[in-house]
């Protein structure tokens, strides 16, 4: 056995070499620096260039346009809203409810177990 | 010494916990001393894995003639206390030891400026010896007191910042869902002991029956066992406990609740492992209840903004793959030739995120805790563009958030791997709720990532710099453990995780203490 199929992880139906993976990283690196290093050159950073562009309008303070984690994926939680509502009501914070799910686990476990389901 | 192994692996970090307190007036002296303790203690735990790998299971008797006399002459059942040492307790120690450790060296500067500091250290050493007695035990009786142990240690650790109500809070929560849980495991030790008079796993295995008495037994180990894991949906406890225990001791704490699961794990293989037509059922139980603990920890996860609470949910549902992978595994149990074409590689994908994932939570849970200690909040709404302060810790956080999301080629990836693969051939749904797992997983990363990392930067956080050099060696020795580990799954597989999936499998061998008899 190589060295490289030493390290390769077999699986029921495939196999995983992290290394192959690795030497496929690099390649692409490669090509992502020849396109990079083909790029305009006109770029000058600390100039009006990077400004961020909102329309046209001003922004004087950058810290006020930022995105807030409250507001990423707004949408999907808006989407899920029901589901979202069920789970809100599972979790009361109430140590009183936590040991009621864990009596109702039981009593689901020991009915499947000893009730031969 | 070698022979000792197991009773030192306890003896040492318990000698370190009596002995901390006596350096109430030099709170870095105390710092050292654990850091000291937990070093010495991995080194044991190294020795340990190397004898057990090299020699088979290792068995200790305490207060025996000889550590391996387990039936003095005249004896026909074992009488005393006996540590079982297979490759899976081996594994499990290993863990506790090396994440004891890195939690001690983080915490030398994360928690400099409490008070208390000699309580703290002394309680992150009984923490590690609660956990490292649940995983050498080999006697129920034994489990129950180190499960009480590590669940005292643990909940006074989540309320060490007495000051805040919320630590407070989650300590007690943690206190009362840990009470309830061993409190229940002791009445089920009592049944098994009315039943057959003695409190050895291993005897107690080779005589248990399918009598109702037994059933309602394991059903309640099981239950409590789950409870204190983390799974859903008992799993309440867990945001609250690691969202307010210090950063340094979230490692160790992620090793406590994993050494519940090996509990859960080491009852449904070798306490139980005889009664063939449930342990389809359990499998079956295990399995499902491994899908929706990571479905719905990592949609909870989502929607948090805390960065601390975020990523508990995310602890919650990586819970779950182990669950799924083993619970695969146990339900092709009696089914020689599925567990040889599939069930065997479940159970190593489901033991491998153990340890890839105490690795990868830890360095993220630390991450979260730099990102606390520079910002002074855990909220990511007031977050922003500290990637420029903190290289290492913005290095340190994509290679932990890459590794649990799955990502190759860091470590999350072989694990998840083999559990796509292998739970799709039990049931094509459970491989498919694992992949959207993932996908959201890594989502709510790249949500932690832009707002607390990218953006522009924040006034407020002009002037913080990158966090003490203590708190960055403990998290890049956590992201090269993550590379390294995702480079060469194989290695690891090969060494650690397939002797433990085996030792599981191996009925026999545990039941005659490894051919000491």
């Amino acid at each position: 056995m190589s060295w490289l199929e030493s390290l390769t992880l077999t699986s029921p139906s495939g196999f995983w070499n992290p290394l192959l993976w690795l030497a496929f990283l690099i390649i692409f690196a490669v090509i992502g620096y020849i396109i990079y290093s083909r790029g305009n050159r006109s770029y000058k950073p600390g100039t009006e260039q990077v400004k961020p562009f909102i329309s046209g309008n001003a922004v004087d303070d950058v810290e006020l346009i930022r995105v807030r984690a409250s507001d990423i994926y707004w949408g999907l939680i808006e989407a899920m809203k029901g589901y979202y509502a069920v789970l809100m009501r599972m979790h009361t914070g109430d140590v009183r409810d936590y040991i009621l799910w864990y009596l109702g686990v039981g009593a689901i476990i020991l009915f499947i177990l000893v009730g031969g389901v | 010494m070698i022979e000792h192994l197991p009773a030192l692996m306890v003896a040492v970090p318990l000698f370190g916990a009596f002995t901390t307190p006596l350096l109430k007036k030099k709170p870095s002296a105390a710092a050292l001393w654990a850091l000291a303790i937990t070093a010495v203690t991995l080194g044991l735990g190294v020795l340990l894995v190397m004898e057990v790998l090299t020699r088979g299971m290792m068995v200790y008797v305490f207060g025996a003639d000889e550590p391996g006399l387990v039936l003095p002459s005249g004896y026909s059942v074992p009488i005393r206390i006996i540590f079982e040492v297979d490759a899976m307790g081996a594994f499990m120690a290993l863990s506790a030891v090396l994440m004891s450790f890195i939690g001690a060296m983080y915490s030398y500067s994360h928690v400099k400026l409490e008070t208390g500091l000699e309580k703290y250290y002394a309680l992150l050493l009984l923490l590690e010896v609660g956990i490292l007695g649940m995983v050498l035990t080999g006697d129920l009786f034994n489990l129950f007191v180190f499960l009480e142990i590590a669940g005292i240690a643990g909940s006074a650790l989540v309320g060490f910042r007495n000051y805040r109500g919320e630590a407070s809070e989650a300590g007690l929560k943690y206190l009362i869902v840990s009470a309830v849980a061993s409190l229940m495991v002791l009445f089920s030790i009592g049944l098994l002991y009315g039943q057959y008079g003695n409190l050895n796993i291993a005897y107690l295995s080779s005589q248990i029956g399918f009598n109702t008495v037994d059933m309602i037994a394991l059903g309640i180990l099981f239950a409590s066992f789950v409870m204190k894991c983390g799974s859903v949906p008992t799993h309440h406890w867990v945001p609250d406990a690691y969202t307010e225990v210090p950063s340094g001791i979230n490692p160790v704490l992620l090793v406590a609740t994993y050494a519940s699961l090996y509990a859960l794990f080491r009852v449904s293989f070798s306490l139980f492992g005889t009664i063939s037509l449930s342990m389809s059922s359990v499998g079956w139980i295990m399995s499902v209840l491994g899908v929706l603990t990571m479905f719905i920890g990592v949609t909870m996860a989502l929607v948090q903004k805390d960065v601390k609470r975020l990523m508990s949910y995310h602890a919650i549902s990586q819970t779950g793959y182990m669950l799924l992978g083993v619970g695969v595994g146990l339900t092709v149990l009696n089914d020689p030739a599925k567990l040889a074409a599939f069930g065997r590689d479940a159970m190593a994908g489901g033991i491998f995120h153990i340890i890839n994932h105490i690795i990868y939570k830890s360095l993220l849970l630390m991450t979260a805790g730099a990102l606390f200690y520079v910002t002074g909040t855990r909220n990511l709404n007031e977050m922003g563009g500290l990637a420029r302060k903190m290289p290492y810790t913005t290095v340190a956080f994509i290679v932990g958030a890459a590794a649990i999301s799955g990502i190759p080629p860091f470590n999350g990836f072989a694990s998840k791997f083999l559990i796509y693969e292998t739970s799709y051939q039990l049931n094509p749904l459970l491989a498919i709720f694992a992949m959207v797992t993932s996908v959201l997983t890594l989502a709510s990363f790249v949500k932690v990532f832009a707002s607390a990392f990218l953006g522009p930067p924040v006034k407020r956080y002009e002037n913080v710099r990158e966090v003490p050099k203590p708190m960055v060696v403990a998290m890049l020795i956590l992201a090269a453990l993550c590379i390294l580990f995702g480079l060469f799954p194989n290695i690891v597989l090969d060494k650690l995780v397939y002797p433990a999936v085996d030792a599981l499998l191996n009925l026999n061998g545990y039941q005659t203490w490894g051919g000491v008899l």
